[in-house]
């Protein structure tokens, strides 16, 4: 019985000193970056269903926000909606339904797309908004056909900061001039890979298959 | 770097080389023949003595372990079989408290049944009132012979009808007299009936007694045996630990099988209480631990209740007062009940967040079409089922105290022999690499002799020569021979 005891306190101290020792953040931020540039913005259907997926997968604790990308991009405004989930089930539910609510309500208001694209922007933006949140595990979405186009007055040809943060781009569509020289995507999205591991982001990965979500925060082995 | 060539003396011809350089080295290697074999065999031996002095402690361990072994098992079997007797005298002790202890009234009742059945067959052999005295006269009447005398024919036929009369009434008192003894006999049957109730029911008690009597008989004889130290009761009590191992450890299994279930039951809706996100380890949620502390808490409780209701003995509670025994008991099962009753408000909670999130999914899945939940009876079995479920499985995991004191005692038993086991497997292997390192040193030694063959062969000649008696015996063996035993008792040396 003294044993029994014993093997009882010990685990309950190992406990009490796990309890103790973790104090790095497991909860998850999501920053989902749409593209309404020009004829992209025709893809919207699909970004409100990957949205509505990712919203469902996310747990109590965990932030997300949905920002567009346009002529130019790093600024809040560009915030669709963004949220912190609450601790309790059942009222996260609720914000859920009001987040998605605010999505609906913005891909039905887009009627043009905009001159420009300003990725690296909206990146950066992402990047001030997980780091805020304090999450253990940042994840950029990025829904876009990834060509960056600038007006003259844009300056983004400069390091930028995206040490913890995975970037997942999504659904990037070939443009007419990548199906005349598939060498131009291939070259862009080497480009981009580049950029954000130079960035030191902590995974760069490209998903076009939409059929199955799930890959999208799957470990990379 | 050196070329693999470079010993040769002639490089392009490696043969002749060889057998030069073996003449050259076999003289040297014949003259550091004591020195070399001594370095190989003291090489060998700060191998193989350590790992035999290793497998010497492990079987002087193993030996030491065995006896204690022994020592608890017996020691644990006779507290058994102690409280085994105590039992049995308990049991005896009530059925001579509540039946034997009213035997007299019991025999009085019985006592007065017989005397009453007594007083009823006396009854029953009263003889009726035999026939009143004129019957003699009447025969003497009936004696006269017909004389054809009108009056005296007349007499006897008045005498004849009135003797008739008599005869029905007489017949008639009979038929009522044996009517009256037959209806006593009959009012025998209940009594009979008690009396043949009244001693089954004490031929149960004594056969009851008689058992238990027999069962005091084996334990004490078991008793004996412990005490006797014998191997038989030793035998008997491993193998009866053993499978109270097996058969506790298959019971803890399903137990934690229960746990888990429960613990699934409970850990979403925790998270509802304590906070989902919230983490207390890598992969352990608050929550997670919530459930467990309170599965743990259940357990806890039960341990409480199975040792207050004196089912187990994990405790010292033996100096605990009854009054206290009592309380700590109703405490128990208050809190069980508690806790059950906080499963079955989170059962519910679980179905409403389950609810909840497959109707969010739905939703996100086709705003448009959100499918309404139905709310018919039939889709509350499954919640009503949970409810039940997280009733029971608290008062189910209670039981678990009673394996687990089982798995805790013979666990003790078990390993001890299981490590005896390991000890000497590891004894015995000792033994055999510390062999196989003195063969080597053995072999190289004589391998080393088989190099510088023609020199000792040479040697045996002088030495031969020397004594005049042909060759001499091959000279002292490579390695130490094995003493006898009175050699090392003598000298105190091993091997």
């Amino acid at each position: 019985m003294r044993y029994f005891l014993q093997i009882v306190l010990l685990l309950s101290t190992v406990l009490a000193a796990g309890a103790c020792a973790d104090k790095k953040s497991h909860a998850q931020a999501v920053y989902f970056l749409i593209d309404t540039s020009g004829t992209y913005a025709q893809e919207l259907g699909q970004a409100q269903a990957l949205i509505s997926y990712v919203l469902g997968t996310l747990n109590p604790g965990d932030s997300m926000a949905v920002a567009q990308v346009k002529s130019r991009s790093f600024s809040e405004k560009d915030i669709i909606a963004k949220v912190t989930f609450v601790k309790d089930p059942i009222q996260v539910n609720a914000q859920k339904r009001a987040f998605r609510d605010q999505v609906v309500n913005f891909t039905k208001g887009i009627k043009k797309g905009s001159a420009y694209t300003d990725i690296t922007g909206g990146m950066i933006q992402a990047s001030e908004f997980l780091k805020e949140t304090g999450s253990g595990r940042k994840t950029i979405l990025i829904f876009s056909d990834m060509q960056e186009e600038l007006d003259y007055q844009t300056v983004r040809d400069f390091p930028i900061d995206l040490k913890g943060i995975r970037i997942v781009a999504l659904n990037v569509t070939k443009l007419t001039t990548d199906n005349i020289d598939p060498r131009r995507y291939l070259n862009r999205m080497a480009w981009w890979e580049k950029r954000v591991r130079t960035a030191g982001a902590e995974d760069w990965r490209m998903i076009n298959d939409l059929e199955h979500p799930e890959r999208i925060f799957e470990a990379r082995h | 770097m050196v070329s693999g060539t470079a010993w040769m003396i002639w490089p392009e011809n490696p043969a002749l080389s060889a057998i030069v350089l073996f003449f050259i080295v076999v003289p040297l290697l014949y003259a550091a023949r004591r020195p070399m074999q001594g370095l190989f065999r003291s090489m060998t031996r700060a191998f193989s003595n350590p790992l035999r002095l290793g497998a010497r402690w492990l079987s002087s361990s193993a030996v030491a372990l065995r006896q204690r072994n022994r020592l608890v098992l017996l020691a644990h079997g006779r507290e058994e079989a102690m409280k085994s007797i105590e039992r049995e005298f308990e049991r005896v002790t009530a059925v001579v408290k509540r039946d034997l202890h009213g035997y007299p009234a019991l025999q009085r009742k019985v006592m007065d049944e017989i005397t009453r059945i007594e007083e009823d067959y006396q009854k029953c052999g009263e003889v009726p009132p035999p026939p009143p005295e004129w019957t003699k006269a009447v025969g003497a009447i009936a004696k006269i012979k017909p004389s054809g005398d009108g009056l005296v024919e007349r007499i006897l036929s008045d005498i004849s009808q009135s003797i008739d009369e008599i005869y029905n009434k007489v017949v008639a008192e009979y038929r009522r007299s044996y009517e009256e003894r037959h209806k006593i006999l009959k009012g025998f049957q209940p009594f009979w009936r008690s009396l043949e109730q009244t001693l089954g029911k004490v031929d149960k008690n004594i056969t009851g007694l008689q058992n238990s009597a027999a069962k005091i008989d084996a334990q004490v004889e078991k008793v004996q045996h412990i005490n006797a130290n014998l191997d038989k009761a030793e035998h008997a009590l491993g193998a009866s630990a053993s499978i109270q191992f097996s058969i506790s450890g298959l019971v803890m299994l399903i137990a934690i099988g229960g746990a888990f279930v429960n613990f699934k039951l409970i850990a979403l809706p925790m998270s509802a209480m304590v906070g989902g996100g919230d983490y207390i380890t890598d992969n352990l949620q608050a929550s997670e631990v919530a459930a467990l502390v309170i599965i743990l808490f259940e357990t806890l409780m039960g341990l409480f209740l199975m040792e207050s209701l004196r089912f187990t003995h994990l405790f010292p509670l033996s100096n605990v007062n009854e009054k206290m025994r009592r309380t700590m008991m109703w405490i128990s099962l208050t809190i069980l009940l508690v806790l059950a009753g906080v499963e079955v408000a989170l059962a519910v909670m679980r179905d409403l967040i389950v609810s909840a999130d497959v109707a969010l999914k739905q939703s996100l899945g086709n705003a448009a079409a959100v499918v309404p939940m139905d709310a018919s009876w039939m889709m509350k079995i499954p919640t009503a089922g949970q409810m039940i479920l997280g009733f029971t499985l608290p008062f189910a995991l209670a039981f678990v105290a009673i394996p687990l004191e089982y798995f805790i005692q013979s666990s003790r038993s078990v390993f001890g022999t299981g490590l005896v086991l390991g000890f000497r497997a590891l004894a015995l292997l000792l033994r055999i690499v510390g062999l196989f390192v003195k063969q080597t040193g053995n072999a190289l030694c004589m391998l080393y002799d088989a190099l510088i063959f023609a020199p000792l062969l040479i040697e045996r000649m002088v030495v031969g020569v020397r004594n005049k008696g042909g060759l001499a015996p091959v000279g002292e063996a490579p390695f130490s021979k094995r003493l006898s035993e009175a050699e090392r008792s003598k000298t105190g040396e091993h091997g």
